[in-house]
């Protein structure tokens, strides 16, 4: 076990990815000689030289237009960018290309590309700099769209990303970058490796289900631990939280939080994202599709809220944090009149 | 393999044709006419060879009209007609090796012909029962592209790839005049020249994109704009074959030896609709499609080679059975084809398994087994 920051998972991951297979390359922009805005890539053109590791002109869709074409030629292109706001000119090659050749060509044109997108807000930073599109990549059938929230998953699912002969967009929680963790570097060969596509239930409960996956795993870990501490003029008032990392967002593990939700008859979904048509509004449809009979109190999501992110002196008050989702989850014990309790007069 | 991706950028450009100057090595009378220094990539093309190339034209064209009543008597959904822009296709596909791979646009279709895909595999999109139809790595072709100029980036992309690989192979990108107004075509020529891809983006302006004339696209000659990205380029009458096999065939020498893109862009004419679903009655001068109808592709072939004494009325005559025969096999392809199994619309999605889609493939096919007589 190695301590490392996210960050340095991800710059371990891809050398690994580099020297398991001569077929990988690493794309984007100034992820060559600077070593990528956040330093993701540092080193790696150095180590494995610039027909490996390739500065690209600025053009996202040409980017992904030229890993198209590289995929085509057998290649494994594992591609950067930059910002989460800066992937809509690529969204074409993405969705329309990327997503559907495999598909289109009845399976004789494989499409092995993973698009790294650092995501989520909280930085300080101006517009197009904190913006959570996961949604738009889990609507889109042909792609698999994945989130890591600790050191030790963003070295091994970007590895199993990189592996997968399907198209991957991995979302990188920019402000957990800095996180450290203890990482296991060789975790991906063991026989017990979680794969990419399963939650991980990351802190065990029994009253109320959080779900959420990203940057918000952290904050919901610590929304459990408040929450189980919790205490009211000197009487206990804990409530025990189960904490679900989504981990992957298209295909999601479905089976892991029923299990949950089953136990705890209580769900809420948390993400930074806008609410209407995002990942939580489908986990809510399809919890209370399976789980109806066990529901105590209505899924609650605790989302950004349906505006374009706002500048960012406006930032903590659009991303949920540990009150709003502490609140939701009184919500759902009955603690807290529900949100939409008389709507039906 | 290179050292660099980029190396010998700075070398010196190569020469463009003016273009003013069109390549022509037959007229639309049939005369043969020179033009330095193209004459010398064609000098080892025979009268026979020539004659090869005219029955691909005959063939061809001979298969468009047939897709087009195929269509009319609703066998096809939708057929893209190429009649007039065989020369263009013929004369450049045939100059490219296996090894060599195509990213075309929906209209290629004698390009697809001239790279051995089977006539049945051919139709199955326009009949709707597949999204493509052949196997892109058995025949050096990608599955045509219906969103206008994307295969530019896939084509270039692939030839950094055999770049990469140390091959000498080269990768063609086919767009018509409407797709050079495409970001995706623009960044494919700034992407090519930084790297020196061997790709040819092989453009045939045939004057119309469905309504729009190509000064809707473009207030110069198309091939100007590829100078400015680095790119030499070249202007070729896209009805003379010959022409366009030499222009090609320059070109594609020119990428094997790591001189990197060409810009070709062959000069032609839509003489059909855009498609079966198009009505050119509404824009195109009547006028405009005579001027152009005498600059026929394959009546210029015919007329050299008559002069010349390779072609006569019995061989004439046997080239248009072979096109008649190809014409009856794409036939009994087209209306053999069955509809597909339902279920099998959920092939394919993704290359591993995927709880999502394997979940909802059970779930329909239990649906459709609820019904009497079901059977999935």
């Amino acid at each position: 076990m190695t301590e490392m920051t996210l960050a340095k998972a991800l710059n371990a991951s891809l050398r690994r990815s580099l020297a398991h297979d001569d077929r990988v390359l690493i794309m984007g922009e100034d992820i060559g000689t600077l070593g990528g805005v956040f330093r993701v890539t540092d080193g790696l053109k150095n180590e494995f030289g610039e027909m490996r590791v390739m500065d690209m002109p600025l053009a996202e869709s040409g980017i992904l237009g030229m890993a198209v074409g590289l995929a085509f030629k057998g290649f494994r292109p594992v591609v950067e960018i930059q910002f989460d706001g800066f992937i809509y000119p690529a969204f074409d090659q993405i969705v329309t290309q990327v997503a559907k050749l495999h598909y289109r060509t009845r399976g004789n044109v494989r499409m092995p590309i993973t698009i790294r997108v650092p995501f989520g807000g909280g930085i300080g930073a101006v517009e197009h700099h904190s913006e959570s599109p996961e949604a738009y990549f889990a609507h889109t059938a042909g792609l698999r769209v994945v989130t890591c929230s600790n050191p030790q998953d963003a070295h091994t699912m970007l590895q199993q990303a990189i592996r997968s002969d399907d198209p991957v967009l991995f979302f990188e929680p920019k402000r957990r970058y800095w996180t450290k963790g203890e990482v296991d570097e060789d975790a991906i060969d063991r026989d017990d490796v979680l794969p990419m596509g399963s939650a991980r239930v990351v802190v065990p409960g029994s009253d109320v289900t959080l779900v959420t996956y990203g940057p918000l795993v952290a904050t919901a870990i610590d929304a459990a631990a408040a929450a189980a501490a919790g205490s009211v003029a000197g009487e206990s008032d804990s409530v025990s939280i189960e904490v679900i990392d989504l981990r992957s967002l298209a295909p999601v593990d479905v089976d892991t939080v029923v299990a949950s939700v089953a136990k705890t008859g209580r769900l809420v979904i948390a993400h930074e994202a806008q609410r209407t048509g995002g990942v939580g509004a489908d986990l809510a449809a399809e919890l209370t599709d399976r789980c109806f009979y066990h529901l105590e109190a209505p899924p609650q999501r605790v989302t950004g809220f349906d505006l374009p992110y706002p500048a960012s002196r406006h930032e903590e008050h659009f991303l949920p944090d540990l009150d709003r989702i502490l609140d939701a989850v009184d919500r759902t014990m009955g603690r807290r009149p529900a949100l939409y309790a008389g709507a039906m007069l | 393999m290179p050292s660099s991706l980029s190396e010998s950028r700075e070398s010196a450009p190569r020469a463009s044709t003016p273009p003013d100057r069109p390549v022509q090595l037959l007229d639309a009378s049939g005369r043969r006419v020179p033009h330095a220094p193209y004459d010398d990539y064609v000098a080892d093309v025979t009268g026979d060879q020539l004659a090869s190339l005219y029955e691909d034209l005959v063939i061809v064209r001979r298969l468009d009209v047939e897709a087009t009543a195929l269509q009319r008597q609703g066998e096809l959904g939708l057929w893209p007609p190429l009649l007039g822009q065989e020369a263009a296709q013929v004369g450049s596909a045939r100059v490219l090796r296996p090894d060599d791979f195509v990213f075309s646009s929906y209209r290629e279709n004698a390009v697809a012909y001239c790279r051995g895909v089977k006539l049945t595999e051919m139709l199955n999109v326009w009949r709707g029962t597949a999204l493509s139809g052949w196997n892109p790595y058995e025949v050096g072709m990608a599955t045509p592209a219906i969103v206008i100029g994307t295969q530019a980036l896939h084509a270039m992309g692939y030839a950094v790839g055999a770049k990469l690989d140390g091959e000498d192979s080269v990768a063609v990108a086919y767009f018509g005049d409407g797709a050079t107004t495409q970001g995706d075509v623009n960044e494919a020529m700034v992407f090519a020249a930084t790297f020196r891809a061997p790709v040819i983006f092989f453009c045939q302006n045939n004057q119309w994109a469905i309504s729009e004339p190509v000064t809707l696209q473009a207030q110069r000659p198309i091939a100007d704009r590829a100078p400015g990205f680095g790119i030499p380029s070249v202007r070729v009458d896209g009805n003379d074959v010959l022409a366009v096999m030499a222009v090609t065939r320059r070109a594609v020498e020119q990428a094997r030896e790591g001189g990197g893109p060409t810009f070709i862009e062959a000069i032609t004419y839509r003489m059909g609709p855009h498609t079966t679903s198009d009505d050119p009655s509404r824009y195109v001068d009547p006028l405009e499609r005579e001027e152009w109808a005498g600059r026929d592709p394959l009546a210029r072939v015919e007329a050299y080679l008559r002069e010349a004494g390779i072609l006569d009325d019995a061989l004439a005559a046997s080239i248009a059975r072979r096109a008649d025969e190809a014409a009856a096999e794409f036939r009994a392809g087209c209306t053999e084809q069955k509809d597909p199994d339902p279920l099998t619309m959920f092939d394919h999605v993704y290359a591993e398994p995927h709880r999502g889609i394997d979940e909802q493939r059970r779930q329909f096919g239990e649906y459709l087994d609820s019904f009497e007589g079901g059977e999935h």
